[in-house]
């Protein structure tokens, strides 16, 4: 189908590019509206009809960060001139960043934390699920183990189950061993989230590498660990690139976990963002913010990972 | 050296290098299976305990053990069944919103397109992201006086969420933009893979591009359009973040939403454990079909 030769076969194909290009805005203009919220004053986020054409401001990131409270009345000169550049953009905004009164340091909203939490449980959790994945998909792959594909199917009957229902008894299992609301016991719980994943995609990797080179390592007197170490890991480095990005992208993402195991300490982003609606007036350009700094990273992951994605959201199951 | 290494019998061999392979597969292996029975099994026959109780997490009452009183009244409980309803509705509208977008946007990204590879990443986009944050977005789209769904439609103060029988769709539509991106990655694998010659023979026959495309484009890629339904099918099931998050009505009440009130909410641990079991028999099913397919499709 790749040729195109008559008459309306051009015809028929400059259609398909328009239909293409179309779908194509459709499919970003949600993406596209986050990111253009982010960055509008709050007078002009939820205005009728549709901002689309405005001055980027800075002040929603200033916003997102910080507590604040309405401004009563004008900021002095002399208070204006003296407040760093971001709470001048806060001020801008008819607001004031609330401030410690008896150290005068300006008051943290949680955002910070919560993206540093995210950061924290999805790259130790990745970390563990990859390397767990990779040596035990080594094992499967290159040793006979009894009843193999009973266990790699209990293994990926794992990722099938709905969190909710694992989630009942982990609560309170959590609660009684104390994990509740703790960093370790998120990273525990998306480590298992992840492992099934991993194992599953690094076995689609290590098949393909040649049993031969490590045998060759053998013959030349390296043991079966150092063969693992210098032969294997590095043939297999991309596709524990891909899993890792999809194992983070996956801890990044998750919401119900993190909704009912954790609360204050230890709670992520993804919670803690549509709890800032709230019932009254909502920052549209706040939560906007938040929403498209939480976004980044997994735009260029995407990016990067662009010729795995296949591969590993098919979860190895269309590989032959 | 190496030879008289080779040479020796396997056990002696493994003990002058070390560890030997048994050891090396029982440690490589061993760890993640008994992390996964902890995490996975584990919970599974603690709740299925805890379901035959009145127990609720939120007071320090003493549970009862009341046998099979909870299965019971949940299976006698028609606001379940609605529930049930309600979300197969919501998979059914939903996978087959994906599988049209889906596999009409792989149809057209099968001809020569011009930066056909940016385009598809750029396409990937929305299934990459955090549901959650998705759907709280969707909720700024979907406003009534001022997202912009309604001025681009000019659909004036139409109300997506806040009306019943509106609601699920509105739901859906997340799911379907989300996530037809997923059935045009498999759909598109599944085209390439077609045999050019089939193409090539019809085209000597002058097979029209109907003929050609029921005959020859859909009945080579069925399967791997099944796999992507299925696996749809079983994460549409579960659907819970952003759903959670858009819905306000009853009408949008899938399971795992109604699941996650009983157990969290309304804090009665014991029912919510009979109720995940009845979910966890239901997803054991749609499990077992999928893997039936699965084996049908790489057996092929």
């Amino acid at each position: 189908m790749a040729e195109v030769k008559t008459k309306g076969e051009v015809i028929f194909n400059r259609a398909a590019v328009i239909a293409v290009l179309i779908a194509l805005v459709i499919m970003l203009t949600p993406i596209f509206w986050i990111a253009a919220t982010a960055f509008k004053p709050r007078n002009l986020a939820t205005t009728a009809p549709p901002t689309v054409f405005f001055e980027p401001t800075l002040s929603p990131f200033a916003k997102l960060f910080t507590k604040r409270s309405q401004l009563r009345e004008p900021v002095e000169e002399a208070t204006y001139e003296a407040a760093p550049w971001w709470e001048k953009l806060v001020f801008d905004g008819g607001e004031q960043v609330v401030r410690n009164k008896k150290t005068g340091e300006a008051t943290s909203s949680g955002y910070g934390n919560r993206y540093l939490n995210s950061l924290i449980v999805s790259i130790i959790s990745t970390f563990l699920a990859v390397s767990m994945g990779t040596i035990t998909a080594y094992g499967f792959s290159r040793f006979r183990v009894p009843g193999e594909q009973d266990w790699l199917f209990f293994i990926l009957s794992t990722r099938m189950l709905p969190p909710i229902v694992v989630a009942i008894p982990m609560f309170l299992m959590y609660r009684a061993v104390g994990l509740y609301d703790t960093h370790i016991g998120l990273i525990i719980l998306y480590t298992a989230f992840n492992l099934s994943f991993a194992v599953w995609i690094m076995k689609g990797f290590i098949d393909e590498i040649p049993r031969e080179y490590e045998e060759a390592a053998l013959v030349d007197g390296y043991t079966r660990l150092q063969a693992f170490r210098k032969i294997v890991l590095p043939e297999a480095l991309t596709g524990i690139a891909a899993t890792a990005v999809f194992c983070f992208i996956t801890a990044w993402n998750e919401y119900a976990f993190a909704l009912m195991m954790t609360s204050r300490n230890a709670q992520t982003a993804p919670p803690y963002i549509p709890s800032q609606v709230g019932s009254g007036l909502s920052d549209w350009t706040v939560i906007a913010s938040g929403a498209f700094l939480f976004l980044v990273p997994v735009a260029i992951f995407t990016f990067l990972l662009r010729n795995h994605l296949l591969r590993g959201m098919s979860f190895g199951a269309i590989r032959k | 050296m190496a030879d008289v290494m080779t040479r020796l019998d396997p056990d002696t061999r493994a003990a002058a290098r070390g560890l030997s392979d048994l050891s090396i597969r029982n440690l490589f292996i061993i760890p993640t299976i008994a992390f996964l029975i902890i995490f996975n099994v584990f919970p599974l026959i603690y709740s299925l305990a805890t379901a035959f109780t009145d127990y609720r997490a939120s007071t320090s009452a003493e549970s009862n053990w009341v046998g099979l009183a909870n299965f019971r009244e949940l299976l006698s409980d028609p606001n379940i069944w609605r529930n049930f309803t309600i979300t197969a509705k919501y998979v059914i509208i939903s996978v087959t919103g994906q599988v049209f977008v889906g596999f009409g946007l792989a149809m057209l990204l099968n001809r020569p397109i011009p930066l056909k590879g940016l385009i598809t990443t750029l396409l990937l986009l929305p299934m990459m992201m955090s549901p959650a944050v998705v759907g709280l977005f969707w909720k700024l789209l979907y406003d009534p006086s001022f997202g912009i769904i309604n001025y681009f439609l000019g659909l004036g103060k139409f109300e997506w969420l806040a009306d019943p029988q509106m609601a699920l769709y509105a739901v859906a539509i997340v799911d379907i933009w989300m996530w037809s991106p997923f059935v045009m990655l498999l759909s598109l694998a599944g085209l390439s893979a077609v045999p050019k010659h089939l193409y090539e023979a019809a085209e000597i026959d002058r097979a029209g591009p109907f003929y050609t495309f029921f005959r020859i484009t859909l009945p080579l890629v069925a399967p791997i359009l099944m796999i992507a339904i299925i696996f749809r099918t079983m994460e549409a099931f579960k659907t819970f973040d952003h759903a959670y998050i858009l819905s306000t009505q009853p009408t949008t009440e899938l399971i795992a939403i109604r699941l996650y009130k009983m157990a969290f909410l309304e804090w009665q641990t014991g029912m919510s454990s009979a109720f995940a079991y009845i979910v966890l028999i239901v997803v054991v099913a749609i499990t077992n079909i999928y893997v039936k397919y699965l084996n049908k499709a790489k057996a092929r």
